[in-house]
């Protein structure tokens, strides 16, 4: 799970349109099953044991698998965007670092900061100036997602 | 996520802890409640000037039925003992490195204990998916998202104030109205984020759309009270001088989207600029001026379009 509040926010994006796709209606009984121990299925050659459910009142619910996607995005950049992209992909995208308004250096500084000191990022003091040069040029870049208010 | 291995903790300053499985509570008495999620950053991306964090239009919020118990029937069965301040709650996620804050948000007593609050396993009839937090997710009516913590797994019940980074440091407001003060200010009180407030919104029309001249024009919308009820939606189209009241929709309850609609004439040359307005049910308007943060909280400004008529 992330660690900002505007990734965890990010994070929640079905809620509107409140949208069953990720997980599938009840019919899709099997890909509700949780995963059964997969080294103990494939020594005893068995099938997977019946699915795990919780009831009560009325109601079952259904243990969920769910592989979350790994995002593939990197900083854009060649050289000029390694420090950025070995430090500050472990946690979140480079959607939402890239997604960002274009602010001052010294607030750039003010963010890396933060990650580095509230959410314990594990970056390099050495590597910090990299990070916050390639971040203070974003601006640079002319990305229409950096240029007044989004698009509606 | 093994339905059958779950367990949601309660403990703390109580008589008895529990461990509740999802059979445990399930078999409880329900309730079921239609409420609006809306996160805190909504619209951060339209603040002027802007600021760091999610970079959100409108689109962080959405409406559901929430059904499941009442955080006060699970906590009096673990029973509050004397002194009992605060709740705290924490889910499964848990942070990426070592040392960082683990998401946790607490509800003072009174609050959690209002018969409100509610813990949901069930979104519109289906069970929760993961995304908004299966098995069980909190449900805080009429208070912004960050409370509805997802995947909640452990309820501790504190007999100080919570201290911790997430409502300490975190999702904080300024103390002051509409949680605005201007860019540049310092040394003002914050406040955890709390109550929602009034909204609404166009849904047929955007500054994209054309229309003929002199034709008859139907505008509709959702609108939302914060923490009560709507009690009205207007529209204007003159800029704020005159307005006039919209037809509501179904009445949900008091922490629904509530659908709006009205029909309008088109004026016979240039532009067709709307507003909408929301009042709530303690008279509480949205405002002409946009608040400003620096966390791109709360926002709550009359919405505007703009429609082409040719």
């Amino acid at each position: 799970m992330s660690l900002s509040i505007g990734t965890i926010a990010y994070g929640a994006v079905v809620i509107a349109g409140v949208t069953l796709f990720t997980i599938g209606t009840p019919d899709q009984h099997e890909r509700r099953t949780a995963p059964a121990a997969p080294a103990a299925a494939a020594e005893t050659g068995k099938a997977a044991p019946a699915p795990s459910v919780a009831t009560g009142g009325g109601t079952t619910l259904h243990s969920v698998s769910f592989d979350i996607p790994n995002g593939e995005r990197t900083f854009p950049g060649g050289a000029a965007a390694d420090a950025i992209n070995n430090n500050c992909l472990a946690c979140h995208s480079a959607g939402m670092v890239l997604t960002q308004p274009a602010v001052s250096r010294s607030v750039w500084q003010g963010e890396v900061d933060k990650m580095r000191n509230f959410y314990k990022a594990p970056v390099a003091a050495a590597d910090v100036p990299a990070i916050v040069d390639y971040l203070a040029k974003l601006a640079d870049r002319k990305s229409p997602a950096m240029s007044g208010p989004p698009a509606r | 996520m093994d339905a059958t291995a779950f367990k949601l903790a309660v403990r703390g300053h109580v008589n008895q802890a529990l461990s509740l499985s999802l059979a445990d509570v399930l078999a409880m008495p329900r309730v079921e409640v239609a409420a609006v999620n809306q996160c805190s950053g909504n619209s951060r991306g339209l603040f002027q000037p802007r600021v760091t964090g999610g970079q959100w239009a409108n689109g962080a919020m959405g409406n559901a039925r929430w059904t499941g118990v009442r955080l006060r029937d699970v906590l009096d069965r673990a029973g509050l003992k004397a002194g009992a301040v605060a709740v705290r709650f924490n889910g499964l996620d848990e942070p990426v490195v070592d040392g960082a804050p683990d998401f946790m948000k607490s509800l003072d007593i009174d609050h959690a204990r209002d018969g409100e609050v509610m813990i949901a396993f069930a979104m519109n009839g289906e069970q929760l998916p993961l995304l908004n937090g299966f098995p069980l997710r909190l449900i805080v009516p009429g208070w912004y998202s960050t409370y509805w913590v997802k995947m909640l797994n452990d309820i501790e019940v504190l007999n100080a104030p919570d201290e911790n980074y997430w409502m300490k440091t975190a999702y904080r407001i300024p103390d002051a109205p509409h949680a605005s003060v201007k860019p540049g200010d310092s040394g003002f009180n914050t406040v955890p984020i709390n109550r929602m407030v009034p909204r609404s919104f166009f849904t047929n029309v955007t500054d994209a759309t054309t229309v003929k001249p002199g034709e008859a024009v139907a505008v509709r919308g959702i609108a939302f009270g914060g923490d009560c009820g709507v009690a009205q939606v207007e529209v204007s189209t003159d800029e704020g001088h005159n307005w006039q009241k919209t037809d509501l929709g179904r009445d949900e309850g008091a922490y629904s989207f509530r659908q709006w609609s009205t029909q309008l004439t088109a004026p016979q040359t240039g532009a067709m600029p709307l507003l909408v307005r929301c009042t709530n049910t303690k008279e509480e308007v949205q405002p002409a001026e946009a608040n400003w943060n620096g966390g791109g909280f709360m926002r709550n400004v009359i919405e505007r379009v703009q429609l082409r008529v040719a």
